[in-house]
């Protein structure tokens, strides 16, 4: 095996490939990174049994081969390379990269040994990247990460047709979006939990390309598996995780309640205000918004400690409102938001609130889109 | 000491049952039983008609249901506990300002502040009119009054004439009242104290009066010995105190036997989860850690902690990391003590989108039915269990308060597998008729627990 390659992609693929190595690996070669050099160009893939992430790239292949190196070595060594062509080779037992006068010489492990990664599953459909990029920014702000709850780190993803619902909640808030996307087969039907964390890399490393394949393995047929490949200035990454088990909670009928109230603010500055408020709220504790005709007065601290407080020009239809959230939570919604304007629905103040984005003050909500929030109780 | 019998003591009757059968007129006069419903749950509060069957607090509802078969079983419905507890808690308040709430249903008052002149003739007649007021804020509401010269004799006195009594314990005849009692009316005298003192000869009060103070403080330490001498003889001198500033909030219980069976030691876990969470409630606190305490049989004591990412008041979200928690521990030879406790307190609490099911179910610790029940032939077993996350099902939990479109209010008076039947009437109505429903009938909502307290 010998080839050269650019730098930069080297770097940005091997990154991408050594994301989903485990840090304790059950078996040794599983903290191997597989590089694997053929006429084609170059696969760098990683695999911890639960998910699969191989980045191709183009490069300068000089003998075809196959070598498995420490996947977390090699992304340290990449991310540290001068700005020079890398060139990289087998030799018996060792493979030697070369970057300018910087030259360094790694184990390999048995090939052999290395389990083959999963087959992609049939391409379902396909969605433009920047539409599933933003999508997911949407759904993963309410997913859990509480590893104690595994079934709430996931987000559930259900096709019918040309529409994609994604939700997720991490009990204490919910998110709900419809996006469309373009199925191989136009009565598709699936349903998926799919690990946030690798819906968020996924989007993360294919927002820059144009079309992202979706790949869901027909239900009953075995180990639930769903595969993303995309493709990246002139190479493409591929990902394959297990789906999640278990029965997701009924989000999508938290978010029928007819509102009681209705409020628009700007969202940039109530973002700004927010920020300003909480710092004073600590450890989380509220940030209360009171929502009167023409304003919302945002409020946080305590009598003994520090205290802010900040009015915004809003628009209330509804009965005036006293409501408290943690001020980190409402951040979240109101960072993926996407919208200049933020309609709030809300029914009793110890109810969840229904956001969503709007094109205009007093318009129609965009519910492609919508974050629910509970709020928080106070005593006293 | 104080002279006058200014220290009282109000426990409401029955209360979590007393309240259901205030808001379900078709349960006034029956047996009504309040606590866990499922197979591992305990009794937390039996109504008068139940305890004739011999049904109390704290025994395990497998056993209520063996004595009291035709009760009516009823999950606690805690926000409309507390909204009553607040209500009674504020009548309480306009007597004096040093109130001391125990739980939901009781509080100390000190009147010593505001009738520094009264004597026992007044201060019946301020218990009889709380008592009346009680009734009338509550809807019907019926509380024992016991009024003293200290917390001791006052919490004694409410017992004495129980239910909907009131006793005044006249001063100076504190040691006659209390010398043939069982030493079990003395707080802090729990089962493994009293097998202690029946070891020295001890049962009722004026036996442990005659026993020297050295003698006590030998058999129960320092701190334990000496305040059980003083409150044989009715010396208390314990305040009435109306704020603390509280760092965590903890209930244990010491077992006469150490106890190896963790079937029992769930059931004690979630009963102590209840106390400690109608304790946070009561206080109006939450916390974010929650902590077991194990002391095993041979005194070695473990802690061990687990903490949420918001601050929580839920017996549910509680009981479920306090399993957990259990399930960690080695209890392998036998547990003598056991606590709950939690701390990193707050004065706001993130409730979660789902009233807590969810928590409770997807980490697989949600009740599940029994599995020392007698099997039903006819019952699939498995499919309730199923870890699932039914949680509109597993809201519609007996008792609950249900609101539909066409009938109105009502509760749940049973569900099953694929249907719910509700009981249509109020506090203010008469007994209502009952209809069935599909579980997924849209007309069909949960409300209770939609009120804000």
């Amino acid at each position: 095996m010998k080839f050269r390659v650019d730098r930069d992609r080297l770097a940005e693929s091997v990154a991408w490939a050594a994301r989903s190595l485990p840090a304790r690996p059950s078996v040794p070669v599983l903290a191997g990174l597989l590089i694997e050099a053929d006429s084609g160009g170059l696969q760098l893939s990683g695999f911890d049994y639960e998910t699969s992430a191989r980045a191709s790239l183009a490069a300068e292949v000089a003998d075809e081969g196959r070598a498995l190196v420490s996947g977390r070595l090699l992304a340290d060594i990449c991310r540290s390379l001068p700005a020079h062509q890398v060139e990289m080779s087998l030799e018996g037992q060792r493979v030697t990269l070369v970057c300018g006068s910087s030259r360094f010489t790694l184990q390999t492990m048995p090939v052999e040994d290395y389990p083959a990664l999963p087959a992609m599953p049939d391409v379902s459909g396909t969605v433009p990247a920047d539409s599933f990029t933003g999508a997911v920014s949407q759904a993963v702000a309410a997913a859990g990460r509480d590893d104690m709850l595994p079934l709430l780190t996931g987000v559930r993803v259900e096709i019918s047709g040309e529409q994609i619902i994604m939700m997720a909640t991490d009990r204490f808030r919910a998110s709900l979006v419809e996006l469309t996307w373009s199925p191989a087969r136009p009565d598709a039907e699936g349903v998926a939990l799919v690990p946030a964390r690798v819906l968020a890399d996924t989007a993360r490393a294919v927002a820059a390309g144009t079309d992202l394949d979706v790949a869901l393995a027909p239900l009953g047929s075995g180990d639930g598996l769903i595969g993303f490949q995309g493709s990246v200035d002139d190479g493409s990454r591929r990902t394959t995780t297990r789906l999640l088990d278990g029965e997701f909670p009924r989000v999508q009928q938290l978010f029928a309640s007819e509102p009681t109230s209705t409020a628009w603010v700007e969202t940039a500055p109530f973002v700004e205000a927010l920020r300003r408020v909480a710092l004073v709220a600590e450890r989380n504790t509220a940030v209360r918004l009171s929502f009167e005709a023409d304003r919302v007065v945002l409020e946080a601290g305590s009598g003994d400690e520090a205290q802010a407080t900040e009015a915004l020009p809003a628009h209330l239809r509804g009965e005036p409102l006293l409501i408290g959230f943690n001020p980190t939570y409402l951040l979240d919604g109101l960072g993926v938001l996407s919208a200049p304007w933020c309609h709030l629905a809300f029914t009793q103040p110890t109810r969840p609130v229904s956001m969503a984005g709007c094109a205009e003050d007093q318009g129609e909500p965009n519910l492609a889109f919508r974050y629910l929030l509970m709020p928080l109780r106070t005593h006293g | 000491m104080r002279a006058t019998p200014t220290v009282l003591h109000l426990d409401l009757d029955a209360f979590y049952a007393s309240v259901e059968q205030r808001d379900k007129p078709s349960l006034r006069g029956r047996p009504v039983i309040v606590g866990g419903v499922g197979g591992r749950g305990v009794v937390a509060t039996a109504s008068y008609e139940a305890r004739a069957f011999g049904v109390q607090s704290a025994i395990p509802m497998a056993e209520a249901r063996r004595r009291c078969p035709h009760a009516a079983y009823l999950s606690p419905r805690f926000w409309a506990y507390r909204a009553a507890s607040d209500l009674v808690m504020q009548q309480l308040r306009q007597l004096s300002p040093l109130v001391e709430p125990l739980s939901l249903d009781e509080a100390f008052v000190d009147l010593a502040a505001t009738y520094p002149d009264a004597d026992g003739d007044d201060v019946t007649r301020i218990g009889h009119d709380l008592r009346t007021r009680v009734r009338d804020v509550t809807g019907g509401l019926t509380a024992s009054v016991g009024a003293a010269t200290s917390k001791l004799m006052a919490k004694i006195a409410s017992d004495l004439d129980k239910p909907d009594g009131l006793v005044v314990v006249a001063p100076g005849t504190e040691r006659r009242l209390l010398a043939a009692m069982p030493v079990r009316v003395i707080p802090g005298v729990g089962p493994a104290t009293e097998a202690r003192l029946r070891r020295l000869g001890a049962q009722t009060v004026a036996q442990v009066a005659e026993l020297s103070t050295a003698e006590l403080v030998r058999e129960l330490g320092r701190a334990n010995g000496s305040a059980l001498a003083r409150l044989a003889l009715g010396w208390d001198e314990r305040p009435v105190v109306a704020e603390r500033e509280t760092k965590s909030v903890s209930v244990e219980d010491t077992f006469a036997s150490d106890i190896t069976d963790p079937a029992l030691l769930h059931a004690i876990t979630l009963q102590l989860a209840g106390r400690v969470a109608t304790r946070l409630q009561t206080a109006r606190l939450s916390g974010r850690t929650i902590t077991v305490k194990v002391r095993l049989h041979d005194f070695r004591t473990h802690t061990r902690a687990a903490t949420l990412p918001a601050p929580t008041d839920s017996m549910r979200v509680i009981r479920t990391l306090a399993h957990r928690l259990l399930d960690e521990s080695d209890t392998t030879g036998g547990v003598r003590l056991l606590g709950v406790g939690v701390s990193g307190l707050a004065d706001w609490v993130q409730d979660d989108l789902f009233d807590g099911t969810l928590s409770a179910a997807a980490t697989g610790t949600i009740e599940h039915p029994d599995a020392t029940e007698p099997a039903d032939p006819n019952a699939d077993a498995n499919a309730d269990v199923d870890a699932d996350l039914d949680h509109e099902r597993a809201s519609y939990s007996p008792g609950a308060d249900v609101q539909h479109t066409a009938h109105g209010p009502g509760w749940v008076w049973g569900a099953g597998r694929n249907s719910v039947t509700v009981r249509f009437e109020t506090a203010n109505t008469p007994p209502g008729p009952v209809h069935t429903f599909a579980l997924d009938d849209p007309a069909l909502h949960l409300r209770g627990s939609t009120i804000a307290h």
